[in-house]
């Protein structure tokens, strides 16, 4: 065997495989049984029940924020609807104000027609009396002058 | 002759010597045992410390631990597949805290300044018979982790995708736990017979960087040894379609 002699030890060497194989074999499976209970399965208890909290208030936020978007649209959509509202409402008011101002612009304006054709008729009537009444007067004045005319002569 | 004092240098650095223990009539390295216990002692404490008082806000030890936890479950989860990772985790973080702990333990730790009758105290894992154990219990694994998911179909995986790799499967099932034993060994030994030339030769500064780089190289070595474990694992439960 070159290795036993070329580190010139009387026994063993380097390669020397005796009952330490087997021994040291169960020994690592004994250390895995004990890690098992001492470290792997306590430390993965608490590391998996925090990952599990983690997750589930991730997912508990997570449908929060889902259903507060959901009433945020709800709202808006709410919003918009009352705001049509609002708007067919102003419009509304307007035409109806418009149409009001119309209706009285047009009965003032009827009035004031009428009052001015009566006015215009008074006046006709007013100045074909004054008419008459100055030709009546020229008649009665002619006639006198005539008269006088006549008597004089 | 040259050769002959090198090699008494090197015998003085006391390269393949342990401390025998006989029991009956089978025979152990004893200070594999010895440092094994003590690191293993250390990690089971330190274990212990962390896990003592576990809250939902982790503090100090047990944020390492938890740290810990996670690189191995993502090591495990990555190379073995989220379905049957959960069962082999604790034998993927076994081997991997033995192995990174035995080499870091053997790299930090100053065994030399405690004698020992015969042999020295090193890392555990700078024995063959240590390395061998650790990679048989992968091919072990492996082969139970394939056979208890596909049960017989588990052979599929010798004729997939052809038939011709038949051979080099099963070739494969030989050179697997060899090379793995035999490159943890290897890197780990190699390691400590570097330091240990250099501080025979030069015994100051000069030994550090090289101790910096074995350190590394523990670290490394424990990964890949882990990772590898992880991937045979992974193979063997892998389905095919």
């Amino acid at each position: 065997m070159l290795a036993f002699n070329f580190f010139g030890a009387t026994e063993g060497g380097l390669f020397d495989i005796n009952a330490t194989l087997p021994l040291m074999a169960i020994q690592v499976v004994a250390l895995t049984y004990i890690l098992n209970s001492l470290f792997f399965k306590p430390v993965g208890n608490v590391v998996e029940k925090r990952e599990k909290f983690v997750s589930n208030n991730i997912i508990e936020a997570k449908n929060k924020l889902s259903e507060v978007k959901k009433l945020e649209a709800d709202l808006l959509t709410q919003l918009q609807s009352a705001r049509t509202e609002a708007q067919r409402i102003v419009s509304e008011a307007e035409d109806e104000s418009d149409k009001l101002y119309k209706e009285a612009l047009e009965l003032a304006n009827n009035e004031a027609n009428a009052s001015k054709e009566k006015a215009r008729l008074e006046i006709e009537s007013q100045t074909s009396a004054a008419r008459d009444q100055l030709s009546k007067q020229a008649d009665d004045l002619s006639e006198l002058i005539v008269n006088r005319l006549i008597l004089e002569k | 002759m040259f050769l002959n004092s090198l090699l008494t240098n090197f015998a003085a650095l006391e390269v393949g010597q342990h401390l025998y223990w006989q029991i009956g009539n089978i025979r152990l390295h004893g200070q594999v045992f010895l440092t094994s216990w003590i690191l293993l002692g250390a990690l089971l404490v330190f274990i212990s410390l962390g896990t003592k008082k576990m809250e939902n806000d982790p503090k100090g030890l047990q944020n390492l631990l938890e740290f810990l936890w996670d690189y191995i479950r993502d090591l495990a989860r990555t190379q073995i597949g989220e379905k049957v990772y959960r069962d082999w985790m604790p034998f993927i973080g076994t081997l991997f805290l033995f192995v990174f702990v035995s080499n870091w333990g053997g790299a930090l730790i100053p065994w030399r300044l405690i004698k020992l009758p015969s042999g020295e105290l090193g890392a555990p894992t700078a024995d063959i018979n240590t390395t061998i154990a650790l990679a048989l219990l992968v091919s072990l694994s492996y082969f139970y982790a394939g056979l208890s998911n596909k049960g017989w179909r588990y052979f599929e995986y010798y004729v997939h995708p052809t038939p011709i790799m038949l051979p080099f499967k099963i070739l494969e099932d030989f050179t697997k736990p060899l090379s793995l034993s035999f490159r943890l060994f290897g890197n780990i030994l190699a390691d400590e017979l570097v330091v240990g030339v250099l501080v025979f030769l030069v015994p100051l500064i000069l030994p550090i960087p090289v101790m910096f780089l074995g350190l590394f190289t523990s670290a490394i070595q424990a990964l890949i040894f882990a990772t590898l474990a992880a991937y045979y694992i992974g193979e063997a439960v892998e389905e095919h379609h």
